[in-house]
């Protein structure tokens, strides 16, 4: 395959099943584990919303088996409204932490950076080891928080010497934002501030450092061990994504994590960093802190909290167009643009965090710088779209189901993006904010569309993963429901944002100008019920194809990055000890005059191979 | 027309033929070359800059706390400087002198002085720590605790934070202190003992200049 090849030190693959496949050193091992525990967090997530819907749309009805699991958080089977916010809490939490983070950047990111660039691992493997770790530590953390929180029984005993638990909730009550001060003085602000409060910030605080691990090895691992030939502006797409999301990960996590450690040692140690003097809860007037400003915990963590949300989606961004461009069978419209894109879009996130705080008081100026520097992202972004529509601009297309989610993906950015430039104005800001508006908006845009990237990314790599296709007919199945069922369920939100439906309501029996758009919650409830079902059929799809998918070999979508020049699935170091050398880029698809209508990054120059050689350019040596 | 499949180039992303060439630091084994296992010193520098950036990172996150918390309210009741701390400052300052004597001489192989010199900077930076623990016990006599007030949270944060990234460094000290000597002729052990020595003093100057500018926010801006 490759023309000019060098010798590697060959490690040899591990045999024994715990260094293989439980504490492995192999990035690609680590990618599906990432991957797994996505997965699994996804369904804990996805569980949550379905509750939460159940109780919007027919609130009051009787669940015995909520009773059964959680007596004092739904007593008779019925939701408390503690028990819907510490659902709120943990469906945010749990999506926007080990979903939306780990899957694609930790899962394919760990899986096929080190493929793509030609490298035969990650250049720290035990640090990558560590990373995944350490961020499962930190899922069973915040499991734990449901645990201690919501069983009566437990609550009694350890959540009382992990700092009290009420135990009618699933965990703490404070959104996946924490706000101080309720966050921050612990059990006089309410039920689920104690315990379950406490191992939140700890969950929050082991995943910044297992991400932080991550980022230091894809930063490192793509500007040290980039194959003979892999410039850096021949690198996929994928690659630039994965890249930018470890910059913008190494540069965010810190700061969340040192005002992690201020809001635990509010709660603990009782300092004030958080909490201002004389907060009355009930009757319980605090007089145990003074002076500290809530207001800095929203700085500390939004300043996080937006790149996070690019954190979440860049990596979507990069498989997307690597998809588009493979089954339109054309080359990314603008690579470069696409690059400098990207990193406009991770630079700007860092300088926007205030659109997040319109109303918390900030000088109208501030908002306005924030305002504008906001909408500016709208320039790169659309810079994306228009590029991603070039490149399907006259193309044949191959609709198969990962190109599918690409185009969903592409389709559900604009759409999810468009609301951005209202919420972003710190004047449209102010009637739109706490209303349905802003969770139909990022729900979208960050959820899932990122979400949709994954879908396309695990698709289309499955194959090389497992050496098998998912079913075909299965995927677009899911493909269309989805497609379908996330516009129904997060359209009307928007109208309900519009009307002034306030979010993290429990339920709305109480305010006569709802009441005309009850039928409208039903409808979003049953078509998140319906999405909810189908993806067991992804899950489905999923095991099946592991072993009984339709066999694929080493480069089945014919296309032309470096993944699909080794074996499907990769030997152990990636490329059987000799590492490939590039000497194109990473989008050469319809080359007039090739044999086919594709070359891959290891095909030399045509005019060279075939005047060197005269049997065309497979033979041919430097 | 862009966008027509007929008007591409016919070779790589920007019109030319590249040759295939080593780019940067990727590939340390040359075409052709014999097999030598791979080991790349860049690997190691650019990952702890790496890391440092994050570091600073967390730092700043806590500086601007320490500013905006400083301002925003009147229960700010500065510390004064304990005494102890004039200390550390000298004995950092002294280990970072000392750790760069030791890998300057490890580049130039005059390996039975370095090791001394590495114990040197390893008892300096052990004595830094017992320094630092020293100015808490005695603030800690006075009845200054961690929420007493707010420049004395920050003042137990911030050298707490510091003291255990410093106490990372010094475990890369006692590392490269006790590490055995490769043999005469072990150039991958050799390559491997220089690469981190210079990254742990690199890491350990960061220490330095952290420790200083945490000293400086904490007792001379307000």
């Amino acid at each position: 395959m490759s023309a000019e090849t060098h010798e590697v030190h060959r490690h040899p693959a591990p045999t024994g099943f715990i260094r293989k496949y439980i504490f492995s050193l192999d990035h690609k091992v680590i990618g599906i584990q990432y991957i797994i525990l996505a997965l699994a967090a996804v369904l804990v997530g996805m569980t949550m919303s379905v509750l939460m819907r159940l109780n919007l749309s027919w609130p009051g009805t009787s669940w015995p088996i909520l009773e059964t699991l959680f007596p004092a958080g739904a007593p008779g089977g019925v939701m408390s409204p503690e028990f819907y916010l510490s659902l709120v809490t943990m469906h945010g939490t749990i999506m926007v932490f080990f979903v939306l983070t780990t899957a694609p950047q930790g899962g394919f990111g760990n899986y096929f950076l080190p493929i793509q660039i030609g490298a035969e691992d990650m250049a720290f493997p035990v640090l990558n080891m560590m990373s995944f770790w350490v961020t499962l530590v930190g899922f069973i953390v915040i499991l734990a928080a449901i645990v201690v929180e919501g069983n009566p029984a437990i609550a009694a005993s350890i959540g009382a010497s992990l700092g009290g638990a009420s135990g009618g909730t699933v965990g703490p009550i404070g959104g996946w934002t924490g706000y101080a001060p309720l966050s921050a003085v612990g059990l006089p602000a309410g039920p689920g501030q104690g315990a379950g409060m406490n191992l939140w910030i700890v969950s929050i605080a082991i995943f910044c450092i297992g991400s932080l691990l991550g980022a230091l090895n894809f930063i490192t691992t793509l500007l040290n061990m980039r194959t003979r030939g892999m410039t850096l502006m021949r690198m996929p797409l994928t690659c630039w994504a994965w890249f930018t999301t470890a910059v913008l990960a190494l540069l965010s996590f810190p700061v969340l994590l040192g005002g992690g450690i201020l809001l635990l040692l509010d709660r603990t140690v009782g300092t004030s960093f958080f909490v201002p003097g004389g907060l009355v809860f009930g009757s319980t007037v605090m007089n145990t802190h003074t002076g500290g400003s809530p207001i800095l915990w929203q700085h500390l963590f939004w300043f996080f909290g937006h790149p996070e949300v690019y954190i979440a989606i860049l990596p979507g961004m990069g498989a997307t167009s690597h998809i588009l461009s493979t089954f339109a069978r054309k080359p990314v419209f603008g690579y470069r643009a696409m690059v400098f894109a990207i990193f406009a879009i991770g630079l700007l996130g860092f300088f926007v965090w205030g659109h997040h705080m319109f109303i918390s008081g900030m000088s109208p100026y501030s908002a306005m710088t924030f305002s504008i520097l906001t909408l500016s992202i709208g320039v790169p972004s659309a810079v994306k779209t228009f590029n991603w529509l070039g490149t399907l601009w006259g193309a044949r297309i191959r609709f198969t189901t990962p190109m599918l989610f690409a185009i969903g993906f592409v389709s559900l950015f604009v759409a999810g993006g468009i609301t951005g430039l209202v919420l972003g104005q710190s004047s449209l800001d102010l009637p739109m904010h706490d209303t349905y508006f802003v969770p139909a908006h990022f729900h979208l845009v960050m959820g899932v569309a990122s979400i949709f990237g994954m879908f396309a990314a695990l698709y289309f790599w499955f194959p090389k993963m497992f050496g098998r296709f998912m079913h075909e007919g299965m995927g677009k199945f899911h493909f269309w429901i989805t497609f379908i069922g996330v516009y129904c369920i997060f359209v009307p939100m928007h109208t309900m944002g519009m009307v002034g439906m306030p979010r993290r309501f429990a339920q709305f029996t109480e305010y006569e100008f709802l009441k005309s758009l009850h039928p409208l919650v039903v409808f979003v409830s049953i078509s998140a019920i319906v999405t909810v079902l189908v993806q067991f059929l992804f899950y489905f799809n999923v095991i099946w194809s592991v072993f009984k998918g339709k066999k694929a070999d080493d480069n089945p979508w014919e296309a032309t990055t470096l993944e699909w020049t080794t074996t499907s699935p990769p030997p152990h170091d990636n490329f059987a000890g000799v590492l490939p050398t590039v000497y194109r880029g990473p989008y050469e698809f319809a080359v007039p005059g090739a044999p086919k209508d594709y070359l891959m990054q290891t095909e030399p120059d045509i005019e060279t191979a075939v005047a060197g050689a005269g049997n065309g350019h497979n033979g041919h040596k430097h | 027309m862009a966008t027509s499949t007929k008007s591409l180039p016919k070779t790589g992303m920007r019109g030319g033929p590249k040759p295939g060439r080593p780019n940067g630091n990727g590939s340390p084994n040359g075409n052709g070359h014999a097999f030598t296992p791979r080991f790349s010193a860049s690997r190691y520098r650019i990952g702890m800059w790496v890391a440092m950036a994050a570091i600073l990172m967390m730092f700043s996150a806590l500086s601007s706390a320490y500013i905006v918390r400083a301002a925003s309210s009147n229960d700010w009741r500065s510390l004064a400087v304990p005494p102890t701390l004039w200390v550390s400052t000298l004995l950092i300052l002294v280990s970072s002198v000392s750790l760069e004597i030791a890998r300057r001489k490890l580049k130039t192989n005059r390996t039975n002085s370095t090791r001394l010199w590495f114990w040197i900077s390893a008892a300096l930076g052990i004595g830094f720590l017992a320094s630092q623990i020293f100015a808490w016990r005695s603030l800690v006599r006075q009845g200054i605790y961690v929420a007493t007030n707010p420049h004395s949270s920050f003042f137990y944060l911030l050298t707490a934070t510091h003291a255990v990234h410093l106490f990372g460094g010094l475990l890369a000290l006692l590392y490269l202190a006790m590490r055995k000597q490769p043999k005469a002729g072990d150039d991958l052990a050799m390559a491997k003992g220089q690469a981190a020595a210079d990254v742990t003093t690199l890491y350990w100057h960061f220490m330095d200049v952290l420790w200083i500018y945490v000293f400086f926010l904490l007792f001379f801006w307000k």
